[in-house]
This record gives structure tokens, sequence and C-alpha cells, in this order.
């Protein structure tokens, strides 16, 4: 008797346990998750951010983009980086810093009447690529460049 | 005073808009040295620059941006009393506006 009587016990006892989980999951729910912990851990955050900013569409590599930044910073607090394009009808211009955990940096939207021309002071980690996205017209171009951040640059 | 200064600057037909804007752009990562609490991200979101009426720059920018973001661009054409008007919206809600008449 008394063994049915622990049995009995300890199945309530897993029971409710069982219905806090489920109510707990509720609240949680296990897909957002592992979205998140996808998003979070995965090594390729850039190409992520490239798939949702741009869709599917192709970029592609180009030589008509000049990027305008140091080699090594010793501050990866303020980065400065120019960027000049001899694409003809720029639309936008994307900077991306590859191993931020943010890789979008800014994304500007040019009208005609200006140069393909933008300047902007970086916060970068460390040491990283920076990426250029010029999209005009005719499609997506990219180019990027390679920073060296001294070490202190976490801090920023 | 506004958070925002403007600089124009015409040359060969081209107009240099230089912009300094006073904002603690702080990416939601970095902690109080006192307290080591966690520094809510405050950042601007949008930009907007108007040349005149027209919008000619909409751009949207992220906690990358260095601490008193600092941006520039070239304006083909302009002419001295063109109106420039910039404007920014951060993730708070908080925004202002600067007209500057360019000489």
């Amino acid at each position: 008797m008394t063994d049915n009587r622990r049995a009995f016990i300890k199945k309530s006892v897993a029971f409710s346990g069982y219905a806090i989980f489920a109510t707990g999951g509720l609240l949680t729910s296990p897909e957002a998750t592992a979205e998140w912990l996808a998003e979070t851990t995965s090594t390729n955050i850039l190409q992520q951010t490239l798939k949702r900013l741009f869709k599917d569409q192709k970029i592609i590599e180009s030589d008509k983009i000049d990027i305008r930044i140091p080699k090594t910073a010793e501050n990866g607090a303020a980065v400065p980086i120019a960027v000049t394009s001899s694409l003809n009808n720029v639309e936008s211009i994307a900077i991306l810093v590859e191993k931020n955990p943010i890789p979008l940096a800014a994304k500007f939207e040019l009208s005609p009447d200006l140069e393909a021309f933008v300047s902007v002071r970086l916060k970068i980690a460390e040491s990283s690529a920076v990426a250029v996205i010029v999209e005009t017209n005719e499609g997506f171009f990219t180019a990027s460049k390679k920073v060296i951040v001294t070490p202190g640059g976490c801090e920023i | 005073m506004s958070s925002i200064k403007i600089r124009t600057k015409r040359m060969d037909g081209k107009m240099q808009i230089r912009m300094l804007i006073a904002h603690p752009m702080e990416h939601g990562r970095n902690r109080d040295a006192r307290t080591n609490a966690l520094i809510p991200a405050h950042f601007i979101q949008e930009l907007t620059v108007k040349h005149n009426k027209n919008v000619i720059i909409t751009g949207n920018t992220g906690a990358n941006i260095s601490k008193d973001p600092y941006f520039a661009f070239t304006l083909k054409g302009g002419n001295p009393g063109d109106k420039i008007t910039i404007s920014w919206v951060d993730n708070l809600g908080n925004e202002d506006t600067q007209d500057h008449i360019v000489k």
C-alpha cells in the first residue's frame, strides 16, 4: 500500500511539473528561442543581414567603388570612412562592418541630385572587413576593405 | 541649442554638405562604469536631408555609427540662399531639426 501511495505522489508531482513546463513553454515559444539562437550563434551574420536587406538580389563585386578608410585604426570608436563610386545612377549606399554584432552601420538613399559620395565615422569592435554595397538601377555592387583595430576597441 | 551643426561649402559647381550631430549613439552593450548596469541602446535611426523642399537623402543609421556622428555628402549644383534642412529621429522617439542657409 505504501509503495502505491509513494508512486501516486511521485506521479502527481511529476505531472504538475509537466504542467508548469507546458505553460512556461507557451509564454516563451520554443520557435522564438531557436530563432534567436540561430541568429546570435551563427558565424555568418553578414550573409543573413544581406539576405534580409537585399532579399535574394545578386550582388556583384565591383572595382568602381572606392573606399577610403585607414588600414589600422587605433581607436575603434571613430574610424573615418569615405565612399565614392564611379557607377552611374546610384540609388543607395550601405555600409556594413562584418564582425560587429549588428553589421549594418548605415544605409543612405541618395537622390539623383547627389554625387555618389558618403563620409561617416564608424565604430568597429574588432579587426574586420568593412563592406560597402551600392545600389544602382542596374543592380547591386559591392566592395570591401579590411581594417585592423588595435586592442581596446571593444569598450566603445 | 540645436544638436545639429551644418556646414556647406561650394566649389567647382558642387556643394559639400557636412553635419555634426550631438548624440550618445549607445549600442546597448556598454556597461555603466559605476553601477555595471547595461546602458540601454540609444541611437539615431533616421536621418533626412532636404535641399529647399526636396528630400535628397534618407538614411537609416544604426549603432555602428560613432558617438556624435559626422556625415558628409556632395550635392551637384547648389546656389547661395538655398536652404538645407537636416532632421533626425532616434530609437527612443527623440527628434531634432535644423535649417541652414547656403552662403
